[in-house]
This record gives structure tokens, C-alpha cells and sequence, in this order.
């Protein structure tokens, strides 16, 4: 390689110079204790933080009025699941990257209907209920515009909606069996019967958690108890944890640009920051490649620090 | 069978081709260059260490289940020894990130152990995310419930469904740490192919 | 439920987190902590020196 064309930001001449003996297993071995005594340390000292999940149960007993509010959204088609659009739906087109709008164009390979999946199939799995059972008929046999027209007016009265006496009220005319379905409803997750119907509608066995995680998602309480916690998006949430535990430090600039314009006020917020995450990650990537970003090291020397004594040496022969 | 024979097998070319790449002494060196003098250069080992305190925590963790960590004082321990190694590897590894940096580490055909440091980085922030939300508490449902609408945003979220728990524990606990492990292997034996990057040279110089 | 080791953390970090506020940033006093000690010791291992310096002199 000539003098002329030596990149100093790209080439590194091969060392000739002397090599100095080094046990490599040795120091691994060290490492590994060091660290591993370390952790323990910390562990004992720390601990690890554990609050416990947020059932469905719990929600509707501590807020029976945010349950069946948002059980009512999932009925009229105005929770945030009802109008997310793909992969659960296709109510909206979703968030668009420019002229990309990629969740819609994999369509909605989740799909969810609200209606059914979060009311009226749960009520059906309960027993001895002859007025629901009434009810679930009424309904079955409705037309689209009747079932319409009833949750419209119960949605119109709800504004006023309480939790008397261990039963939801809501003074709603020409409802039909929809009051009964949400004071049942809530009910039934006040017993706890809810989470299980949600998980067990896929079958006796199962891991997948969408059903009973978008309900919650869709009400107050959760997001709530995370605002308590500082992790909602708008506290840098993402990089945080429970409690006073250190959490996800790394993600500091994946959350900064939700702090931010254009991000934190645009309906393509997600998209958006992802897209200039993944730009970004290829620089990180491609620095070797990158002319100027490459020669930020030999320009600020900071590797005068690390090779002093390899430098001093140099200038002293 | 006769000896061209035994030449011209897979097995005989790939034992060549990697013995040529590195030999023993190369793999398993007993000196470096005399400018590996520096601190800095001890937070490589200690990512890799913690990692494996990572593995070992993890592999304890799956003895007894997903959910043993909630009930048992034992499960608790074993869980925070994997939360703080994992606290460890992460600063341990940006700080490695941050020295190889400012190192220009790529130099002399060394862009290979950068990139492939860089996706090691990468696949990790996707390891312990699909860690945080398989924890089965209420820190996995808030996580898992806000990851999505940025999952989904990218078209993925069909596929990779963050608020399905067993797909994301197989994830965390199979596909994601074979990954890893895969891009670590390879990110040190390049390290040990190519050598550390020697200093910048500080005057003008003619090369071979 | 096991009683083997009734192991419970010195100083659990359970209460409410406590968070540092300026301008736009909200940052815990736990991640704060982590990343002033990530500078620490990325400066440190810069500045200090490194031992068997005499033997790599010999070496050189």
C-alpha cells in the first residue's frame, strides 16, 4: 500500500513491532468471577422489582365504572382495539412511512372483533342465567341497524353511569339487552370469570395473552397505574422500570423522539421514530463506510489516552 | 482409499481452511502486541462474561418455570441475579462500544468485527425486550401493551405479537440467545483472525 | 411456596421511583446513576494506568 493512497480512517499497516506475553484464559477466568461475583452482590443487595400483574378482576373491582365504560367502547366501536385497524382490524389504515403504509398492506392476521371476542362470546360461557340467556337471543335475532340503535341510546345515557349497590346504572330507554350485558359483563370480571373466558376462548391450553392485554390496554386503570409508575410514553417510559430499579437505559433514544416534534403530536408517531431508529442503526452500522463519522475518532484523539505509553515509546526511540 | 482422494474431501478442505485461518496459537493466543495497554480493553472479556452469568441465570430460571420466580424466595434470587447481569452486560458492552470507537476499530479490514459487534448490540436490545415482557407480572403487560402499537406500526406486528406470552418467552429463551451467541462467537473469533486494531500512526509513514 | 432460603433484598428498590425533571427530560435517579458510573468508568479506564508496563518496555 503506497503513502498516497493510506486512508488513515479506513487502513491500519500491519504491527511489526514486539508482543509482550499474555495469559488470555486467565483473564477471562477473572473476568468471569469478578462479574459473576459482582451480580451477586447486587442481587442481594437490590433484589428485583415484581409488581404483580393487573387482572381483570382486579380492574373491574377497582374501578367498575372504567370496566364497563370501556366495555361499552368495545360494544360502540370506539375503543382504541375497535379502531386500531391492522393486524386486529380493518377499521383504520393505520400509521403511514411516507407513502408505506406496511401494517395495513400485511392486513389484519390477528383479527379481533370487539363486539363478539370482548362481550358477547364471554356472557355466553356463563351458566344459569335465563335473563342473559334471553338477552343473547334478542340480540342474535336483531338486526344490524337494532343493535345499532340500542347501543347508541345506552351510550347517549352513560355519561351518567354509576355503580350502585354492586350493579352498574345507567337510566338508558330503548337499550335493549345491551344495559344487562354490561352490568353482567362487569359482573362476571368482578368474579374473576372473565379473565379465563378471554384466554380459554382459544382452547384449554393456551400462552397468548391478546384478548385480556387489549382489553386492559383499552381501559384507564392500567395506563393509570403505569402513570404512577412513570412509564407511559410521554415520562420516557420506555426506559424505565418499576419502583426505584435502574431499567432499560439503552433505549434513551428510541424514547427521545417521543418527547419531540413532529413525533410526539404526529398519528404516524410509531412509524416514524422506528423508521429514523432504523436509519440510524444503519449509520451505527456502516460507520467504517461513512466518511466524516469515520474520522471522528483520529480528529478528536481520544486514542491519544489509550496508546500513551505506545506513543511515548515512539517518540522516545 | 488413496491420498488425493483424502485431499479432495469436505471434511479434509473445511479442517484446512479453518486451520489456515487460525491455527491454535492464533485461536488461543499467549501474547499480544505490546500497545494493548489500556483499560479500555477489559470491557470486551466482561461483556462476554456477563453474558454468560446471563445464560447460566437464565438456564436456572428455566428449570422451574416461567412463573417459579413469583412464588419462591429461591426463584426471586435467581431472577434478580439475571436482572443484574443483564444491568452489566449492557454497560459493559456500550463502554466497549464506546472505546472500539473512538479506537476507529474497523481500520484495516477490521469492518467485519465492528458490524458484527453492532448487530450483536441490536439482537441484545431485542433479547432482553423479549425478556421484559415474558416476566408474567404487571411490568410485562404495560411494555407489552406499548410495544405493540410500534410493532404494528411496522407491518410485523402480525407475525411478532408481543402480548402473546409463549411466543415471546420461545423467543427470549431459544431463538433470540442462539443469535446471540452465533454473532458473539463470530464477532471474537474475527477479533482473533484479524488482530487489535494497532494505534493510529502519528507520522508519515511508507507501508509495504 | 418454599422456605429453603427466605431470601428477601438488604435495600429493595420497590418504593416509587424517585425522577430527576429539567427542561424535557424526565430521567430516574436509578438510570441517571447508571449511565454517570457508564462515564466513570469509561474515563477511568482511559486515564488510569496500566500495570506491567516495565515488561511490554522489555518486550518492545
Amino acid at each position: 500500500m503506497s503513502k498516497k493512497n493510506f486512508r488513515p480512517d479506513v487502513d491500519a499497516a500491519p504491527w511489526k513491532g514486539g508482543y509482550s506475553p499474555y495469559d488470555i484464559v486467565k483473564e477471562a477466568t477473572i473476568a468471569l468471577v469478578i462479574v459473576a461475583l459482582l451480580t451477586v452482590i447486587l442481587a442481594t443487595l437490590f433484589g428485583s422489582p415484581d409488581e404483580p400483574a393487573i387482572t381483570i378482576k382486579t380492574w373491574s373491582n377497582a374501578a367498575p365504572v372504567d370496566f364497563a365504560v370501556t366495555a361499552l367502547s368495545e360494544l360502540n366501536g370506539t375503543s382504541g382495539v375497535a379502531q386500531y385497524g391492522a393486524p386486529y382490524n380493518t377499521a383504520s389504515k393505520g400509521q403511514a412511512l411516507g407513502p408505506l403504509t406496511l401494517a395495513k398492506w400485511v392486513g389484519p392476521r390477528i383479527p379481533v372483533n370487539t363486539v363478539t371476542d370482548f362481550v358477547i362470546d364471554p356472557l355466553k360461557a356463563l351458566p344459569d342465567q335465563p335473563l342473559l340467556t334471553q338477552g343473547l337471543k334478542k340480540w342474535k335475532n336483531a338486526s344490524h341497524a337494532t343493535r345499532q340503535s340500542w347501543v347508541t341510546n345506552y351510550t347517549k345515557a352513560s355519561n351518567k353511569m354509576t355503580f350502585t349497590n354492586g350493579a352498574i346504572v345507567v337510566n338508558a330507554t330503548n337499550a335493549g339487552p345491551v344495559p344487562l350485558f354490561i352490568d353482567d359483563l362487569t359482573q362476571m370480571a368482578q368474579s374473576g370469570a372473565l379473565d379465563q373466558a378471554l384466554v380459554t376462548q382459544a382452547g384449554f391450553y393456551t400462552t397468548d395473552y391478546t384478548l385480556p392485554l387489549l382489553f386492559l390496554a383499552d381501559g384507564s386503570y392500567l395506563a393509570n397505574q403505569a402513570a404512577r409508575q412513570h412509564l407511559t410514553g410521554d415520562q420516557w417510559g420506555m426506559m424505565n422500570e418499576t419502583g426505584n430499579y435502574p431499567g432499560q437505559a439503552w433505549l434513551w433514544l428510541y424514547t427521545f423522539w417521543y418527547q419531540v416534534a413532529p413525533f410526539n403530536s404526529s398519528g404516524n408517531g410509531d412509524v416514524l421514530v422506528w423508521g429514523l431508529m432504523m436509519a440510524l442503526s444503519a449509520g451505527l452500522l456502516l460507520t467504517p463506510f461513512i466518511p466524516g463519522l469515520r474520522s471522528i475518532p483520529r480528529k478528536t484523539r481520544v486514542y491519544r489516552l489509550i496508546w500513551r505509553e505506545h506513543y511515548q515509546s515512539v517518540e522516545e526511540s | 482409499m488413496s491420498y488425493s482422494e483424502i485431499e479432495r474431501q469436505w471434511t479434509t478442505r473445511l479442517r484446512r481452511r479453518f486451520v489456515r485461518l487460525l491455527p491454535p496459537e492464533k485461536l488461543l493466543p499467549d501474547n499480544q502486541p505490546t500497545y494493548v495497554s489500556s483499560w479500555i480493553y477489559v470491557f470486551g472479556v466482561t461483556t462476554l462474561s456477563a453474558l454468560m452469568v446471563v445464560i447460566a441465570s437464565g438456564c436456572v430460571l428455566a428449570i422451574r418455570g416461567p412463573q417459579w420466580w413469583h412464588t419462591s424466595s429461591v426463584g426471586h434470587f435467581v431472577n434478580s441475579l439475571h436482572l443484574w447481569s443483564v444491568e452489566i452486560f449492557f454497560f459493559a458492552m456500550v463502554v466497549h462500544l464506546w472505546g472500539k470507537y473512538f479506537m476507529a476499530a474497523w481500520r484495516g479490514g477490521r469492518s467485519m468485527t465492528w458490524m458484527t459487534g453492532v448487530v450483536t448490540f441490536l439482537v441484545s436490545i431485542a433479547t432482553a425486550f423479549t425478556g421484559y415482557v415474558s416476566q408474567t407480572n404487571f411490568d410485562s403487560q404495560w411494555i407489552a401493551t406499548q410495544a405493540k402499537d410500534g410493532i404494528n406500526a411496522t407491518g410485523a406486528g402480525a407475525y411478532f405479537n408481543v402480548l402473546n406470552m409463549g411466543q415471546m418467552l420461545m423467543w427470549h429463551i431459544v431463538l433470540l440467545p442462539l443469535v446471540a451467541v452465533l454473532l458473539t462467537a463470530l464477532h471474537v473469533l474475527l477479533v482473533r483472525v484479524k488482530g487489535v486494531v494497532p494505534p493510529f500512526e502519528e507520522h508519515a509513514k511508507v507501508n509495504a | 411456596m418454599s422456605t429453603f432460603v427466605n431470601y428477601a433484598a438488604i435495600f429493595p428498590l420497590t418504593t416509587l421511583g424517585h425522577y430527576i425533571h429539567w427542561h424535557f427530560i424526565q430521567i430516574s435517579v436509578a438510570n441517571l446513576t447508571v449511565i454517570v458510573l457508564m462515564v466513570i468508568a469509561f474515563i477511568a479506564a482511559l486515564v488510569l494506568p496500566f500495570p506491567g508496563r516495565s515488561r511490554r518496555k522489555e518486550n518492545r
